[in-house]
């Protein structure tokens, strides 16, 4: 085992023990942790099972294997993008419609307070 | 009948005064909401001097998002016509009676003022028409309905309408993509000639600056809203 098998294999598990550390304590959903524990177990398992980079490599087609990071991180980032855009929308919409109800009630309170203080 | 009027409004302390008055003056005795889209002038103090009803929203939401909570006072307060007039003067409140005539009569669901039917008053700039012009190509060829003025925020709903918009309502640049949400759904809308002023006060939320990204962000929005479906 290479110097930098070894490496990987440390980092990666620290990876993957930090994201638990965040989800645990409700840092981090669960929902949105899955992205992150797929990750670090992608590269743990091209850490440990080092040989499978070759043919991995020889089968999308690229010559030099370490250059199939290039691609994968390209898409791992594309996909990080997406996810928090998504996310992103998501948040918006819900934050509107609580923006539009705290307002349609601030003005049912004020319609109320006036009401009552009238009667006084 | 019962007939609301939502102004959206946007820092237009200087506007909102006049409007109010020249609604009032047009003799209508309806209802009307401000719906001030947090503001950081005095607009919601002007209005309620007037002892006009506001809703302030807490944070800024853009014109669409101000505009439906406009519709989701109308629909919790049962309203049968919701009018939408532009809070900063734009629009000649002369003409809420041409825009409600259709509706109460039961022929159409939402009345859209159109300052290019009679081509009076401010006619806009020449590229803003040509825009509003691709829209009106582009949305006939999409669901087959002849909108002369897309862009037009004067417009009426009935209670149906007010229904369907107070959940689904485009955030920014609706008027021209609420066109095709109602129309996908079968609701019939017809133009009535109105008269546009130019801006008495303020900038405009669009200036030329914007007009590129407008153009685009509502050519893809009318374009995706087309291939929604219709419960999605």
């Amino acid at each position: 085992m290479d110097r930098i098998q070894i490496v990987l294999i440390v980092v990666s598990v620290l990876f993957i023990l930090f994201v638990l550390r965040l989800t645990k304590k409700n840092k981090l959903r669960e929902g949105y942790s899955l992205i992150w524990f797929f990750l670090g177990f992608i590269i743990l398992f091209f850490s440990v099972f080092r040989g499978l980079i070759d043919p991995l490599a020889a089968f999308v087609g690229i010559k030099v294997a370490p250059f199939i990071i290039i691609p994968f991180l390209i898409f791992v980032t594309f996909l990080l993008g997406m996810h928090f855009s998504i996310i992103i929308s998501k948040l918006s919409e819900e934050n509107k419609k609580l923006i539009q109800e705290v307002a349609l009630l601030k003005n049912r309170i004020e319609k109320f307070e006036i009401g009552s203080n009238s009667k006084e | 009948m019962r007939v609301l009027i939502i102004i959206p409004a946007f820092n237009e302390e200087g506007n909102i005064k006049s409007v109010i008055k020249s609604i009032r003056e047009a003799s209508l005795d309806f209802d009307i909401i401000v719906i001030n889209d947090c503001s950081t002038d005095d607009t919601e103090t002007v209005a309620k001097s007037l002892n006009v009803d506001v809703i302030s929203l807490p944070l800024n939401l853009g014109i669409g998002g101000a505009v439906q909570t406009g519709f989701q006072y109308a629909y919790n307060n049962n309203y049968d016509i919701a009018i939408q007039i532009d809070g900063d003067g734009q629009h000649n409140p002369k003409y809420i009676k041409e825009l409600i005539g259709p509706l109460s009569k039961g022929d159409a669901d939402v009345v859209n003022g159109s300052r290019f039917i009679d081509k009076k008053g401010f006619q806009s700039k020449f590229f803003r028409r040509l825009g509003i012009r691709f829209f009106q190509l582009l949305i006939n060829i999409l669901v087959r309905c002849n909108i002369t003025d897309s862009t037009s925020g004067f417009r009426a709903y009935n209670a149906k309408a007010i229904e369907l918009l107070k959940d689904r309502y485009p955030i920014d640049f609706p008027e021209p993509e609420a066109i095709i949400i109602l129309k996908k759904r079968k609701f019939r809308i017809i133009e009535v000639p109105v008269e546009m002023e130019n801006r008495t006060a303020g900038i405009s939320s669009i200036s030329t600056f914007k007009s590129i990204y407008y153009m685009v962000k509502v050519t893809i929005s009318i374009i995706v809203e087309f291939l929604r479906s219709n419960n999605g």
